[in-house]
């Protein structure tokens, strides 16, 4: 697994819209990277026998009836977002991001 | 900029095309992929979701079991294996399209894969189409991009995001390179979307309305010299959303990189949207991290397992397959080879099936699809089913020639009324005052008149020569500006002239 840097936060972060300071930056490069340490750690566990496994629960086919249940209201939906027009989410032009 | 192209010809002279598609389908069920929100087309924005669809913190997914059913299926339908077991990858990416920053979909396990389907060519050559896999995932909510040119990214200042579509259940089926085609290309391509569109249509798993995205095509292309087995880089055309569209898309990347290639330089691998406006494609851009998705196992989903029992009941559930229900349909309709064969190649077999279900007889319906409604389409640029002519528009317009209220050339300008949105046919004969003029005595000024001006032409009809008479007619139809009744006049003119009929 690879290691995790100040750029990759800082290359997420644009990515998310989320500004961070050089100081956020710095502290959260510091602890993503233990944690990515951590889970290099089960890789590190698990031998070859040990097949991949996404769940830890033996549960298959947890399914739901197609029924119609509960909706929002345009109004609920867009409470929250940071900028709205006309019952739609309104965002940044996208093409000369990144 | 305009890319180069070269004529089809030579670049089918030069070079070998290769093909692929991703055909994304919507499945109509009642609700979203993982959510109970309502799965419905063109509501009020933002209303038909809830906290699963926007992506809200801390919300779990749970399957919708009729979109799994659904999808087993379209695999079985495409004569694919079904897995014992499969799960659901989440597709990393950022892009306001999804609220969750990733896509739930398939990665390495598949719901369906190792499949085929037969497509028949406008001429009834069968050509296999292998499938590479269907996989299950979510559909992206509605970007439309505001400011800037007409709607496009490009310069657009902002975009407004509809999340109605987030979440609703998708099937992309994938197929294998397609080698071999030559020169047929453009037309496979529409041939297997067409294909795929009429088999979940079939299956009643898709409302199959491409005009509402419910089929949408990626179409990729690639050329080789000829006796070359590499194949060539490949572009992916996006956004191709109309059976003409694929077959003009596909021509037109093929004539495109025949240019490239032939300048010398390398094709670029890229997303090429699709212009129906001017017909073709342009540079698109890659979607942000699009070389990563950084794919994982879905740990908010629990994996799908598939008993042989289930598979073999959905199985038995399935309809007769398109080609079985064309030979069907031919023989309930009556048609020849040959009319049958115009009808499948002009895309309105269903609008027919529906005419004929809303009142029409068979031959009726292929009447008026074929000789009104197809070459109007042509003219207006879409698929005949997309020019929005109700099969009770046809039998209402049917009813009213078979009644004597109109004639057929009356009936073709109703028609063109209702295109233009005046209203019912009944409303358009009333407002635009089209009614057969039965009452004998105008008819009759209009006869006498005709025979007076044309003397000659009375003695051949007195003589007995009786196809004569056409001129006659066409003087009185003249005369009252097509509002005559012609089987009324022809009548009145052999009275008039004292010859038996």
């Amino acid at each position: 697994m690879a290691a995790i840097n100040r750029d990759d936060v800082a290359h997420l972060a644009q990515l998310a819209h989320i500004e961070m300071s050089a100081e956020e930056l710095d502290r959260m490069a510091g602890e993503l990277a233990v944690i990515v340490e951590s889970v290099k750690s089960v890789s590190e566990a698990a031998g070859d026998d040990v097949p991949a496994t996404s769940h830890p629960i033996p549960l298959t086919n947890v399914f739901r009836e197609d029924v119609v249940g509960h909706t929002f209201t345009a109004e609920q939906s867009l409470n929250g977002a940071p900028d709205a027009y006309e019952g739609r989410f309104k965002v940044p032009a996208i093409l000369d991001e990144d | 900029m305009t890319d180069a192209t070269l004529s089809f010809e030579e670049a089918m002279e030069k070079y070998d095309p290769v093909l692929g598609f991703e055909v994304h389908v919507e499945l109509n069920t009642k609700t979203k992929m993982f959510s109970s929100a309502p799965n419905v087309f063109g509501d009020e924005p933002n209303t038909n979701v809830n906290e699963v669809d926007l992506g809200m913190p801390g919300v779990l997914p749970v399957v919708n079991k009729t979109a799994i059913e659904s999808s087993i299926k379209i695999g079985l339908a495409l004569n694919c294996k079904i897995a014992e077991r499969c799960r659901f990858a989440r597709k990393n990416y950022f892009y306001p399209d999804t609220p969750k920053n990733f896509q739930t979909s398939q990665y390495d396990e598949p719901i369906a894969y190792d499949g085929y389907l037969d497509v028949e060519l406008s001429d009834g050559t069968v050509f296999r189409v292998e499938i590479e896999r269907a996989h299950m995932e979510e559909d992206a909510g509605k970007l439309t991009h505001m400011g800037g040119a007409t709607g496009r990214i490009q310069g657009a200042d902002y975009s407004l995001v509809d999340y109605n579509r987030s979440g609703v259940p998708l099937v992309e089926i994938v197929t294998k390179p397609i080698e071999g085609a030559g020169s047929r290309a453009p037309e496979l391509a529409k041939a297997y979307v067409a294909a795929v569109r009429e088999i979940v249509k079939n299956l009643g798993v898709s409302d199959a309305k491409m005009e509402r995205g419910n089929v949408r095509c990626d179409a990729n292309v690639s050329l080789r010299p000829h006796g070359r087995e590499r194949f060539g880089i490949r572009s992916e055309t996006k956004n191709v959303n109309s059976l003409r569209a694929v077959e003009h898309a596909v021509r037109y990347e093929i004539q495109r990189h025949a240019a490239v290639l032939d300048s010398g330089e390398p094709v670029t691998q890229e997303t090429r949207h699709w212009h129906e406006d001017t017909r073709t494609t342009t540079s698109g851009r890659a979607k942000s991290d699009a070389d990563d998705y950084r794919y994982f196992p879905e740990p908010d989903l629990v994996p799908i397992t598939a008993s042989r029992e289930w598979v073999e009941e959905l199985r038995a559930t399935l309809p007769e397959p398109p080609a079985a229900r064309r030979k069907r349909l031919q023989a309930d309709w009556g048609y020849s080879d040959l009319e049958f064969r115009d009808v499948v190649n002009a895309g309105v077999m269903d609008e027919i099936e529906e005419t004929i279900a809303a009142g029409a007889t068979a031959t009726v319906a292929r009447k008026w699809w074929m000789g009104e409604i197809v070459g109007r389409a042509k003219t207006a640029d879409v698929d005949p089913g997309q020019l929005g002519v109700a099969p009770a528009t046809i039998v209402e317009l049917n009813q009213m020639v078979e009644d004597g209220k109109i004639n057929n050339k009356m009936a073709s300008e109703v028609l063109d009324g209702v295109l233009a949105g005046e209203g019912t046919p009944a409303e358009i004969v009333e407002k635009r005052g089209l009614a057969v003029v039965s009452d004998d005595a105008p008819l009759l000024e209009a006869i006498d008149a005709a025979l007076a001006a044309q003397p000659d032409v009375a003695d051949k009809i007195r003589a007995g020569k009786l196809q004569a008479i056409g001129a006659i007619v066409g003087g009185v139809m003249k005369a009252t500006r097509g509002q005559a009744d012609a089987g009324r006049v022809k009548e009145l003119i052999l009275q008039r002239l004292g010859v038996e009929g």
